[in-house]
């Protein structure tokens, strides 16, 4: 019989707050972490909002030297992996070599790979730091957090956009099945808003230009929607075999039942028509998980508050569950509170949704005020609705067609 | 400010050491814990600080704060 995992900690810096549990309050609470951009000066740029992490301080959390020599994508991995690790109560309780990280971003160290390409422009390629390359790659956020939490198993990144923290915590639940370790911090973390990454997202038309509004700028499911809103921040679950955690007395947030993993084949950017390739992940995972669509009762959406995605991922439900299961169930959208945190978004919605799970609580689409034509679900608009959920899937779909939906289970202690 | 200073500003800023520990027998790897990227990236701020190029060569024997110091005060620095 496969490894049953489950998710015994959890850890976030998101625009909604520093921590998993002011993070989640404010989720519950609607509160947006939406403002005018501060981290690079917005004049020029078409959209000049953002979820930024707030009240950030990297010597908070590292000395000098280690502050200066990791980009903020990284620094965000770290304290979400520190947390997610504290909270899973694992330090002194499992052999190091089979503790693995899995930790994805879409980008990797912009901040980085743009001030020392200013270097190298104006004083010379000599002139470049000899930490550019060990600080800007994708994957050294998983090796900083690994020689940070001691975690000497299977470490790798995942780059897949805004699927890249989805994918990270399909993998670690497969390879925690397979014995390939016994626990697994999972997740991701991004920090795009520079000058090429927020220029070239404007360039691509993808973000809102809702400037005069920033709380309710990301809109999913709403008529007026206009564009995603980028955001930054970092995201990590602690997975663990199911017998691992329970001879050890771990707290037990949800269980990971099942992972669909599929490719639009399609555009490098826009989804498939009624997103088939979202659709079969979300029939994977379910089959994968052994539960038919009348058993799911919540979905978290990625929801970008784009045109184009949310009118197709609403499609994608009904063809997955069929329109009466699609129309039964809650779906929403936490983007609408926290923006878009592209590599990081997979992972902190999996958190929300197994405290969903766990709470019995839906969190809201905080800023549908008209359903568009065609979003005609239940995105549970304005307010958090208490509701008895068994189990749900977490929708993440990334730039090249990735498509991750993550199926979850209330654990119950059977 | 005096050039010992001056140095030190650097190696402190660099390597996240306590102005203690910047004395002028300090080995750069087994007291200050600096790694080859470490010293790397110091000769380039000494470079940087003072206007100067500092060779392979010769960096390779800066292993001491007491030896930055006193190469360049060689090369007329003060």
């Amino acid at each position: 019989m496969r490894k049953r995992i489950v998710i015994t900690g959890v850890g976030t810096i998101s625009p909604i707050g520093l921590t998993v549990s002011e993070s989640w309050k404010n989720a519950l609470a609607g509160q947006s972490g939406v403002r005018r951009m501060t981290l690079v000066n917005p004049e020029e740029f078409s959209s000049q909002i953002a979820g930024e992490v707030k009240n950030f301080d990297p010597l908070d959390y590292f000395d000098h030297k280690l502050a200066k020599r990791t980009d903020r994508y990284t620094q965000f991995a770290m304290i979400a992996s520190r947390e997610a690790f504290a909270d899973s109560g694992l330090e002194g309780n499992i052999s190091p070599e089979r503790l693995g990280v899995i930790v994805g971003s879409g980008i990797g160290g912009i901040n980085t790979l743009e001030r020392e390409h200013k270097v190298a422009l104006e004083r010379g390629v000599k002139r470049i730091n000899p930490f550019f390359c060990p600080m800007m790659i994708s994957n050294i956020a998983a090796g900083r957090v690994g020689i940070d939490i001691g975690a000497k198993g299977l470490n790798f990144a995942t780059v897949t956009a805004c699927a890249s923290s989805g994918h990270a915590i399909a993998i670690g639940t497969d390879m925690i099945s397979l014995g390939r370790a016994e626990a697994i911090l999972a997740g991701g973390s991004e920090a795009p808003l520079t000058l090429t990454g927020v220029g070239g997202f404007c360039a691509l038309k993808a973000l809102s230009t809702r400037n005069d509004d920033p709380e309710t700028a990301s809109r999913p499911f709403d008529r007026d929607r206009d564009g995603f809103v980028i955001a930054e921040g970092g995201a990590v679950v602690v997975l663990e075999e199911l017998e691992h955690a329970i001879n050890r007395g771990a707290h037990i947030y949800a269980e990971i039942v099942g992972s669909g993993m599929t490719c639009d084949a399609f555009h490098i950017t826009a989804p498939s028509e009624g997103a088939e390739g979202s659709a079969r992940a979300m029939k994977l995972a379910m089959e994968d998980a052994g539960i038919e669509p009348e058993q799911v009762d919540y979905i978290n959406a990625h929801g970008t508050s784009t045109v184009l995605n949310d009118k197709n991922e609403t499609i994608a439900i009904k063809t997955a569950l069929g329109e009466k299961n699609a129309r039964r169930i809650t779906v929403s959208s936490t983007k609408s509170v926290t923006g878009h945190m592209l590599g990081a978004a997979g992972a902190i919605e999996v958190i929300f949704t197994s405290f969903a799970l766990r709470d019995g609580i839906v969190p809201p689409t905080a800023t549908l005020m008209n359903p568009d034509e065609g979003c005609d679900l239940d995105y549970v608009p304005h307010s958090s609705r208490k509701a008895e959920l068994t189990f749900a899937l977490s929708n993440s779909l990334g730039f090249g067609g990735h498509n991750v939906t993550i199926a979850l289970k209330k654990y119950t202690g059977k | 400010m005096s050039l010992e200073n001056r140095v030190a500003e650097i190696i402190i800023d660099k390597l996240g050491v306590k102005p203690e520990q910047v004395t002028a027998e300090a080995q750069f790897d087994t007291d200050l814990g600096a790694d080859s990227i470490d010293q790397y990236e110091l000769i380039m701020g000494f470079e940087d600080a003072f206007g100067l190029r500092i060779d392979e060569d010769e960096a390779t024997k800066l292993t001491t704060v007491g030896k930055v110091v006193d190469y360049l005060k060689e090369k007329g620095l003060d």
